[in-house]
Order: structure tokens, then sequence, then C-alpha cells
């Protein structure tokens, strides 16, 4: 979550003993008090740090194919291979790559899409939701119309929409390296919508506000009002779509990848990883598709959990 | 010397539904003039006084004179040149001469800003020095240098209005627009920020215009009042005049309508009806229906503003009312 | 002397929090006669409309009662189940609050409203209680009652919405009325007309009023004795012009100071140095110690609970001399 400024952290910035005071806060009282939020918390900093840290965990680096061995393929899980005696905790797969290496990397690729898309899906809709609620007028009703449209669209289908576009355009040779930003593209194009609505609702109610018309009265510009008054009292809600939204994003990655138009299979993504595993299933070699789908639902979870607990935290009238 | 001049001022708003209600359900639009010819001078270092229940206009007029809000018809002067007409340079030179302070002290500062930066905005905005700017002012309203670093909520409602002043002061303003500066404050609080806007006058030459549904507030401050009903001033006098020999009906109910401290058992024989609905106000003077001594000419005709002894009414049997 | 309709004695509330243990009120007694009214006054964060919650049994949770009686009309009412005290409160107390809006269901005419509580608690029928509905509406001086009750809360303008609301009240005929802050949203014409209308009925029906307020000046006009309460404590009680015009606790003297008057003319407003301490860091003795021209030692250390002092009652060693 250190992607994203904390309100608390937003209020106390340049503050000597912020970390003290952030520790004695209301809000950081609530979070000791929820296992709930300490344990989804705990979850997806595990995952978080493990995609990181990737390259100096994973026992092998799946995507070297000098370290592979194809006589290692179908290992099952925690016993010996039959023919090089090599053991590898979560098996492998038809190639002979450790499934646990994989993980770690697919979910590397996973946690990169979701954190980006959502990234690139909260300054669109952060930038569009503060024009059409403070300029209002035909910004706003355009704007807004927009989003209404898309919203009739499932999201997945407009990322499909998008990526295939996307694919039409890009030559074939640039495909493999493109996919992933196309992904991100495609995600974050069909999210930007939740921001947008929260966003100029908030920014409704705050440009009423005495502080925004003192800063007007001394002559600041609409941007600069945006930018430093409103922005900042704005951010709680964004916080929180924010969390549910990259649990939705990785998701929806996983849905993309599984449907054969997402991360390619040499860069694999853990919606890639469960659509290989997928055609192994009723042949025995049930770990391939086990793992990554196991890695997949406590990640979405997890950060689900997060976002529900964020938003009563933060949400003052259940205070 | 005059300092605000205003002339003829008028804002109509439009109230209307959005534009395909309005088609679909066959309405016509709806216009509320919040303010209707409006004319009055402040003169330079005394405190001139809007009053006026919901829906007279006052906060309308506070919001035209300083700029937040473009007359429908008519003029501010500040100082000789009209706010809506004034080039560039001169538009910023008029800024920094006026400032406002507001009604609520929790909304009227920024939640996520430093004491220090809410502060000096007003001359930070315009490039100026602010180097212990903040700490300065604080002082000066009541508050301690050390107070800069900290954050509005860790303050109470009254030391929160005294921030308020302080960012009124910083860029050195000679108007000040006070839009019911304390009704939002307890009683010993407000005392507090009365007696700290006086001592500020004395000190800076200041000029105020005071808007306030409160008449004890506003017979304590003011040099001047204007009494405003549904959007129209209907007297203008000194408070000693006005407090003392009230010209217009409706000024006259205000007065005995007010809770006094030292009516004890005091049996009011509570004034009649409510404010019309500004959208359709009464025709002629708009306080006709509710007027014990109104006649014919009253709902046909408005009543001019025109000058009576020290003061200005508009009413045709002005002073008649005992 | 009859039984008073309410009896306040020792009345304490306590909130626990993270922080410790809150006393929003704190052992506060006082009883109200038959037919009079008595305001109570305070700045924000004096507990009068906690006072008010308590003995309504209308506390929101965590807040409760933590020691004390209520008795109505020489009945405990604190010790209450919630299932009791709903019937009391509609039948024996009658509200007013602040924002009518909030007490009117807006999808009900206000004479399905009006009708509903009286069927409940008059025990008769839907034609009676309707016609006692008009009655009710006519009362408060609705005019035209006949043709307006079939309408709905957003119809009216909000003084005629406060005075439905007194209405609803007053229709199954309580012993005691409780209004907290009922003309701080009204204009002041309008508010003219609801104090005029709440003492005329206190007048008429003979029921116990307790007035809960910050204005002065509304207190002055319509009660008959006043409370001033400071951080949950009770300072001063006693008849209105007494309390007002010669006030014993110092509290009280600084505000009459603080209140631009008119025959004050213009001279500086005496002032009460700093605020009203929170309800997390009450200072030791008496409260309102830090803040008073008389404090002395003692009141640094021990807090005078009320002393019978003239006609009315005050929590101060140093009363103010009468001027």
């Amino acid at each position: 979550m250190t992607d994203f400024p904390q309100p608390d952290a937003v209020k106390q910035a340049q503050d000597p003993g912020r970390m003290s005071r952030l520790w004695a806060s209301d809000f950081a009282y609530a979070f000791r008090r929820s296992p709930v939020a300490i344990g989804a918390t705990a979850v997806v900093l595990v995952l978080v740090l493990a995609a990181i840290f990737a390259p100096l965990i994973a026992p092998h680096d799946p995507f070297n194919p000098a370290t592979l061995n194809l006589m290692n393929g179908f290992t099952p899980p925690g016993t010996p291979n039959a023919f090089t005696g090599d053991t590898f905790w979560l098996g492998t797969d038809d190639q002979g790559r450790d499934v646990f290496s994989t993980i770690l990397y697919g979910l590397r690729i996973s946690l990169f899409v979701g954190f980006s898309a959502v990234l690139l899906a909260l300054i669109i809709g952060v930038t569009l939701g503060l024009i059409a609620g403070y300029a209002g007028g035909w910004a706003e009703t355009i704007i807004m119309r927009v989003a209404d449209v898309q919203l009739t669209f499932p999201a997945i289908l407009v990322a499909m929409l998008i990526f295939g576009v996307a694919k039409g355009i890009t030559p074939p040779e640039y495909r493999n390296q493109m996919a992933i930003w196309v992904l991100i593209i495609a995600i974050g194009l069909s999210d930007w919508v939740q921001f947008a609505r929260v966003v100029r609702g908030a920014t409704l109610v705050e440009k009423n506000k005495e502080y925004v018309q003192a800063a007007r009265l001394i002559g600041r510009t609409g941007p600069a009002i945006m930018l430093r008054h409103i922005l900042p009292n704005v951010l709680s809600p964004v916080l929180v779509i924010a969390t549910i939204s990259l649990a939705l994003a990785i998701i929806a990655e996983a849905t993309l990848s599984f449907l054969g138009v997402g991360a390619p299979p040499t860069q694999p993504s853990l919606g890639t990883l469960i659509r290989i595993g997928q055609g192994f299933l009723f042949s025995g070699e049930w770990w391939i598709l086990l793992f990554p789908s196991i890695t997949l639902l406590a990640l979405a979870l997890a950060v689900n959990l997060m976002g529900d607990w964020l938003r009563d935290a933060l949400n003052p009238r259940l205070k | 010397m005059t300092l605000v001049s205003i002339k003829n001022l008028t804002r109509v708003f439009d109230v209307s539904k959005p534009w395909l209600n309005r088609v679909i359900e066959r309405l016509p639009k709806r216009m509320l003039t919040a303010v209707s010819d409006v004319s009055f001078d402040i003169e330079e270092r005394s405190v001139y006084a809007l009053v006026g229940e919901s829906g007279s206009g006052k906060s309308t007029i506070g919001k035209m004179v300083v700029g937040l809000l473009k007359p429908t018809e008519g003029t501010v002067e500040i100082d000789g040149t009209d706010l809506m007409k004034a080039s560039g340079s001169e538009i910023d030179r008029i800024r920094s001469d006026i400032q406002m302070i507001f009604q609520d002290p929790f909304a009227s500062l920024n939640p996520r800003w430093k004491v220090r930066n809410i502060i000096t905005e007003p001359v930070a905005a315009r490039g100026g020095d602010t180097k212990g700017l903040a700490e300065k002012l604080l002082e000066q309203v009541g508050l301690s240098a050390q107070d800069a670093g900290k954050f509005p909520h860790e303050f109470s409602g009254g030391q929160r209005q005294r921030i308020c002043v302080a960012r009124a002061l910083a860029s050195e303003p000679r108007l000040i627009v006070c839009d019911e500066p304390t009704s939002a404050l307890d009683v010993s609080v407000q005392a507090q920020v009365l007696n700290l806007m006086s001592d500020l006058r004395d000190e800076f030459g200041l000029t105020y215009l005071f808007i306030s549904h409160d008449l004890t507030v506003v017979q304590h401050m003011a040099d001047r009042i204007g009494v405003l009903y549904l959007g129209r001033l209907v007297e203008e006098a000194t408070p000693d005049e006005l407090f003392s020999n009230p010209q217009h009906p409706y000024t006259k109910m205000l007065i005995e309508a007010a809770p006094k401290m030292d009516g004890y058992g005091r049996e009011v024989t509570p004034p009649q009806g409510e404010i019309p609905d500004p959208i359709n106000p009464p025709t002629g003077c708009a306080y006709h229906p509710r007027c014990p001594i109104a006649i014919a000419r009253c709902s046909a005709e408005r009543p001019p503003l025109a000058t009576k002894g020290k003061g200005r009414v508009a009413c045709f049997r002005a002073g008649e009312m005992t | 002397m009859n039984t008073p309709v309410l009896s306040v004695d020792a009345l304490s509330v306590e909130i626990p929090t993270r922080h410790g243990l809150l006393k929003p009120v704190d052992q506060v007694s006082w009883d109200i006669a038959k037919g009079e009214i008595l305001g109570v006054v305070g700045e924000s964060g004096a507990g009068k409309s906690m006072t008010g919650n308590a003995v309504i049994g209308l506390l929101d949770r965590p807040a409760r009662i933590s020691g004390g009686q209520v008795r109505l009309n020489g009945t405990r009412i604190d010790n209450l189940t919630p299932a009791q005290m709903r019937k009391v409160r509609g039948k024996q107390i009658g509200m007013v609050f602040q924002d009518p809006l909030t007490s009117l269901n807006p999808l009900l005419t206000i004479g399905d409203q009006l009708s509903e509580t009286i069927e409940t608690h008059l025990a008769v029928g839907r034609t009676e209680a309707r016609k006692r509905a008009i009655a009710a509406l006519d009362e408060v001086g609705i005019p035209a009652a006949k043709d307006r009750i079939d309408s709905y809360p957003f119809e009216f303008s909000g003084g005629m919405r406060q005075r439905v609301v007194i209405a609803l009240a007053l229709c199954a005929e309580p012993s005691l009325i409780i209004a907290d802050e009922p003309t701080t949203a009204l204009d002041v014409s309008v508010q003219a007309q609801v104090i005029a209308l709440l003492k005329r009925i206190c007048r008429e029906r003979g029921a116990a009023v307790m007035l809960i307020t910050h204005d002065m000046g509304v207190i002055a006009e319509t009660a008959d004795r006043v409370a001033v309460m400071y951080a949950g404590r009770l300072a001063e009680i006693g008849p209105v012009a007494q309390v007002l015009g010669a006030p014993r606790h110092p509290y009280t003297h600084g505000l009459m100071g603080a209140t631009p008057l008119a025959s004050k003319g213009r001279k500086r407003l005496a002032q009460i140095p700093g605020a009203m301490p929170r309800l997390g860091a009450l200072p030791n003795g008496c409260a309102f110690h830090p803040r008073c021209p008389k404090a002395q030692d003692k009141c640094k250390s021990d807090p005078r609970p009320t002393v019978q002092d003239g006609a009315g009652r005050a929590a101060c060693w140093f009363p103010m001399e009468d001027a």
C-alpha cells in the first residue's frame, strides 16, 4: 500500500514526530484492534515482498531456458523426480519449470499490471472527476455522460475491446513486448469511471465550503484551487476505491490472461498460469492449476478485505 | 471618504429545474431575485452592517462586494474602481484591498493545510514575502507564534475564527467583509472575537461590511445599519436612530421580536405571517402583506428609498407606526 | 408542595472511550413543577443536550447513565427497559428538536402522523383521532388546519413545520415537554411566534417544559427558572430574574457581560478568557477555575456542590456579591 498517499501521512507530512503520531491516531488504533485488517495486510505484504524479491527467493529462473531440464517435467509436489532426483515443493509443469518459481514471477506481473492499471485509472478518473465537479457546465455533462455510457458495458468487455484494437494496430514483432502495457491501458481505461464519479461527488461538496471561496477571493485560479485545495480533501474515498480497484484489476488481468488475450506464455502472469494449468487438470497434474489459483484467490481476497476495512475506518458516519 | 459605493445592485438566480425536466414537465423558468436595486455607500474606517432574516439577500450582497459573484445589474465600486470592468493589474490591487471572514470556522480553513500556509496564502498567491508573516499575525490576533505549525483541527471554534481573521489581515486590506462572523460561536467566544475585530479596526484603520442576523451584535458593532427585507434595502440609519426610532414597520417588528436579555416574562405579541417566497415576491412593497399599516398604494407601487432625517427609508407611511 | 413533574437527582452520564472515562453530565439535580418552564442554558459542550437525552432515555451508545435518578410524577424512569421507556416517551413526554425535518416522517401526511400518535396513546378510534389531530393543529396556530391536515411535511415552511412538531409533541397530552433548541433554526420573527406558542401551551395545559438553548435572550423571555450548565455540571440555578439579573456564579456573570446588550451601548464587551475545556481534559476542582477571575487555591482542588443561595442554588466557593 506504499504506492498511495495515506490521509494521515498527507496530514502529517514533514512533521518530526509523524510516525509516533500516526501510531497514536484513531486510524492506527482501529487498525490494531481489527484482526481482519491485520491478517489481510500481512498476506498482501508477504505476497508483494515475494513478488519484489522473486529473483532472490525463487529456486529457479523459469524464463531462462538454460536452467530448465525437460526431464523434470510433471514432477509432483514434494517428491523427487524419477529421472533427475530433483525435488520441487510445488511440483513442475510440462516444461519442467518449478511451479513455485513461476508463481513468484507470475505474481510480479499480476501485481505490476494491477498497480499500474489502478494508477492509470486513478490519474484519469481523479483528473476528470475534479474537472467535472469544479467546472460544472458542459465539461461536467460530457465527462459524466461518457462515464454513464461506459458503465453500461461490463468492464471486462471494454478491456477486451481496447485490447483487441491495440493488438490490431501494433506491429506483430512488438506484440509480445507490448502485451503487458496494452493490458495495463485496457484495464486502466475500463476502470476510471468510479474514480471520476466519487471524486466529482466529493468535489461538489468541497467546492462550496468556505475555504475554497477564500482561495477564489484571493485570486487563485481554477487549476490551483483544484490541485492545492480540493484534491487533498477528496483523497480518502479515492484511497478506498483504489484498494478495491486493485483487487478487481488483478482479477481482470487474470481473466484476460485466462482467456488468452493477456500476458503471453513467455511472461506468464497468474492468469496465464491458470490457463496453462487447467489443460492438465484431467490428466492428473492438479498442482499446475491448484497453486497459482490459491495464490490469486489469497491475493484478491486479502486486498478486498483491506479495502472493506479502509472504507469503514475512513467513513466518518460509521464512527 | 467613501470607500465602497454600491449602486442599483441586483442579482437574479436561475433556480429552474434542468432543461430536460422543464421541457417534459412543461415548467416555466424560475428566477429568484435575491438582491433587488440596492444602493448604499460605506465610508472609509467605518462599520456598515447589513441586517436581515433568511432570504434577505445580505450574504449575496457580501459576495458581490468581494467579487465572488457577478451582479446581474448595477455596480460595486471600491475606491472608485468597478471590479467587473477593471484591468488585470487593477483587479490584483483591489483584490489585496478586500478580504472576507466567513461564518463557519470549521469549513473556512482547509483541514489539510498547516496554519502557516493558510494565513500566508493571500500573500503567497501574489508572490510576496511571507517570512515570519504568519507568526506576526498569529500574535496580533491573540494566538501564539508556535501555532503556525499546527493543523486547523487542533483548534477550537473561536481560535479558528482568529486564524480566519489573521488570514484576512495578511494582505493588509482596507475592507473586510464579515459574513456572520460570530453566528457559529458561543457567547463568551463571540465577545472575544468581536473585541478583537474592534481592536484591529482601530489599529489598522479597517473598514468593515458586517453581515448578521443578530440585532444586538449589529447594534454593538455598526456605525451605520442597513435593514434588508426580501432583497430590498428598506431602511438605513445609525444604530441610535434605528433602535430608538425605527421608521419602517419591518424594522420596528424586527426590533420588537428579538428576544431581550433583560426581558424577563415580557409578553410579546408575535408578528404576523412569515417571510414570503422570494421567487414570487408580493407586488409593490414586499412587506405589505404582513404590515399592520399598509394602504392600497403599498400593494401597487414599490416605495423608493427616500432620505428622511439622517437616514433613508423605503415606506409610504414611514414613521407613522407607533 | 405537590410532587414535581420532573425530578432529576444527582444525574450523571459517562462515556467510556479508549482515552478514558468521559463525564459529559456530572451530578446534575433539578425539579420542574407543573406549569413551569425551566430553561437549561450553556455553551456548546456544556452537556445540556446530553442531560435532555438522558432524561428521555435516548442516549446513544456507548454513553450511559452512571448514577442518580430521574423521576417523572414521582415514578423512577431512568431504570426502565427500552420498551417501557418508549411508552413513557410517547405518552408522558413530548419532544421538540431543533430541526423539525428530522422529527417528521417525510413520506406520511402530517394528519397520519398525528392520528397515529393519538390512536396509540389515547385509545380512541380513527375518526376521533383525526378530529383531535385537527384540534391540535388549530391549537398551535396552523391556519385552515382542516384543509392542511392531509399535506406532507415538505409543503410547510420552517416555522409551520416546527408548529406541527409541537402539535405532535402535545397530541398525547404529555405532562412534560422537552424542547432542545426549538427556535435555533428559525428567523427572529418566527422565533417570537414559536416562543409565544410554547408559553401559551405551558400555561393552558399546565405541562412542565424543559427548554434547552444557548440563547440567553430566549431564556430570559421564556423561562420561569433557569439552570446554567458548564462542562457537564450545574453552575447555578434559580428564578430567571435572579440568575440573569444578579448572577451568583462567576461563569454566569461572565456570560452576561459577554453578551452585547442595547443598554450597554458600544462599550467593550467583557471577556471570559480561554474556552470551555474538552471533556477529556477537565481541570481538577471547579471546572471553571482556570477561566475564573475569583479563583483561589481551594477552587483548584475541591469542586463545590450546588448550595442553596437565596431563591436558587450556586456551585461556587466565592460567589459574586450583589451589585
